[in-house]
């Protein structure tokens, strides 16, 4: 794509503004960082409150009395039993039991409120449309700016601005007026970190988050920052860790396949690639598992590094990793052929022709601090 | 505007060359070339006592965004590394001109120095670059 054809945020002449560097992604021209820089900034989060545009993420609202149970056939999560006011994370998956994209649906009561990947955001509406579109109405809401704060200080900024915010716990999502504009606001995030993130018409955006930037704790945090705050927080970033390839079972998401929708729950099955994501559940059997990797000594190790045994013999491949700003170790998460997946095991991982030893690791690499009341 | 000091020698590949008393040359990489990188989070010297040609990878340094080889300048043979960017690679950008200082060469060919450009043929790199 040309960079005339780049898209823009609403807060794209923010940004500019406050010296952010802007490059291409998924198609918009986005901010990797401010002058602070990446560490900094890193650290800022996981210190103060960071405030991130999401903007390029695609957001859609699903109505109509059948929404849930339909959203419900591409996706092996319970949506029905999603309570009013809760979000969830799910995964639309393909007929081989691959990954789509993944996505974050809540329950708004007379609709679902649903965020999916920039990248993926055309195909996915294109998704929902050829398969649910007759019976439900999607609506795409490209007239909203997304936005998150991230960190231990944003709990205390947001209720100054509405105490009410504060009743909320990790996943609650509802509406709220935020200085005077009507907000969808869930309390999640992609940092690892307590936070919520909030949806604000386009037009309000840009006073939305100077105000926000008023708040001594608040800085705005590039792309670059947001990689390696997920990344040490073991969330997986879609592309890269996950894709159409990989199954939810081989990427150990295993965790986001509702009880219900598994062999003898309640509605069973009944989601693309079915009756192979159910399958591996029930046999254990896949290849390759996705694992965290900690390195010794200070080389990142980068998404497309081959990753070897002791005898030099491929086992894997690394999908992304960095030097951990606050973990203080290199951090990576690969695929690894499954007798390697345990944790404890030591696998090589070759950087510039040089075995560099790397231990498979529980993620996330440094504790999430969701607030759950 | 990046410094560039108008005391030292450069190269195409952004690494700079001071001429010390004792003959040997001190490299590191240049102003410029950290602030494009952003925050270096690891740099690999190269081994002491290696002979290294005009242009050969003698190292990396690695930021938070991509890894960057480092290219001596000259040929020569390694005689020390600036071991404290083990522990501390953040002095590349902090102050990248002394204390981030990467390796010192014993020029094996001291004609090649004459082919270095000069703070001013560099500055005009850098502007042509941006």
């Amino acid at each position: 794509m040309s960079e005339q054809n780049l898209l823009k945020t609403p807060l794209f002449a923010l940004h500019v503004e406050l010296g952010a560097k802007m490059v291409p992604f998924a198609g918009y021209e986005m901010p990797v960082q401010y002058p602070m820089g990446v560490k900094k900034e890193h650290e800022h989060t996981r210190e103060a409150a960071g405030l991130f545009d999401v903007s390029h993420m695609g957001q859609l609202k699903l109505h109509g009395p059948q929404a849930a149970s339909l959203l419900e056939q591409l996706v092996p999560v319970d949506i029905q039993d999603l309570p009013l006011g809760k979000q969830r994370y799910a995964l639309f998956t393909n007929d081989q039991g691959g990954i789509l994209d993944d996505l974050m649906v809540a329950n708004f009561g007379d609709h679902l409120f649903v965020v999916v990947n920039a990248a993926c955001k055309d195909q996915d509406i294109a998704h929902l449309r050829s398969h649910i579109g007759e019976q439900a109405t999607i609506e795409v809401l490209d007239d909203r700016a997304l936005l998150a704060i991230q960190g231990p200080k944003a709990a205390e900024v947001m209720a100054r601005i509405n105490p009410e915010l504060a009743r909320m716990v990790f996943m609650d999502a509802g509406v709220y007026e935020l200085l005077g504009i009507e907000c969808m606001v869930s309390r999640s995030g992609y940092t690892g970190e307590d936070g919520y993130e909030i949806s604000v018409p386009a037009a309000d955006a840009e006073r939305f988050s100077r105000e926000l930037l008023k708040h001594e704790e608040v800085a705005f945090i590039g792309l670059g920052a947001r990689d390696s705050l997920r990344l040490e927080s073991g969330l997986c970033l879609y592309g890269h860790d996950i894709d159409t390839t990989t199954s939810p079972v081989e990427a150990s998401l295993l965790w986001a396949i509702s009880k219900s929708r598994r062999q003898d729950g309640e509605r069973a099955g009944g989601f693309p690639g079915a009756a192979t994501i159910l399958e591996q559940i029930r046999t254990k059997e896949v290849s390759r598992k996705r694992v965290g990797l900690k390195g010794e000594g200070r080389a990142p190790v980068r998404e497309g590094t081959e990753l070897v045994d002791a005898d030099g013999k491929v086992i894997g491949q690394v999908t992304s990793g960095t030097f951990g700003p606050t973990a203080q170790v290199p951090v990576a998460m690969g695929y690894v052929a499954t007798e390697y997946a345990a944790v404890g095991s030591e696998v090589f991982a070759m950087v510039r022709g040089k075995p560099l030893k790397m231990t498979v690791a529980a993620m996330p690499f440094v504790p999430q601090r969701y607030y759950r009341g | 505007m990046s410094q560039i000091p108008s005391e030292l020698k450069y190269v195409s590949t952004h690494e700079w060359i001071r001429t010390e008393d004792d003959g040997t040359v001190t490299i590191g990489i240049t102003d410029h070339a950290q602030e494009l990188l952003g925050d270096v989070v690891y740099v690999e010297v190269p081994e002491e006592e290696t002979s290294l040609a005009s242009g050969e990878e003698a190292g990396v340094v690695e930021s938070v965004k991509a890894a960057s080889d480092i290219y001596s300048p000259l040929s020569g043979d390694v005689v020390e590394v600036n071991t404290a960017l083990a522990d501390a690679p953040e002095l590349v950008n902090q102050d990248p001109y002394g204390a981030g200082w990467i390796f010192r060469l014993r020029p094996t060919d001291p004609d090649e120095l004459e082919d270095l450009m000069d703070a001013e043929a560099y500055a005009e790199l850098c502007e042509e670059e941006e």
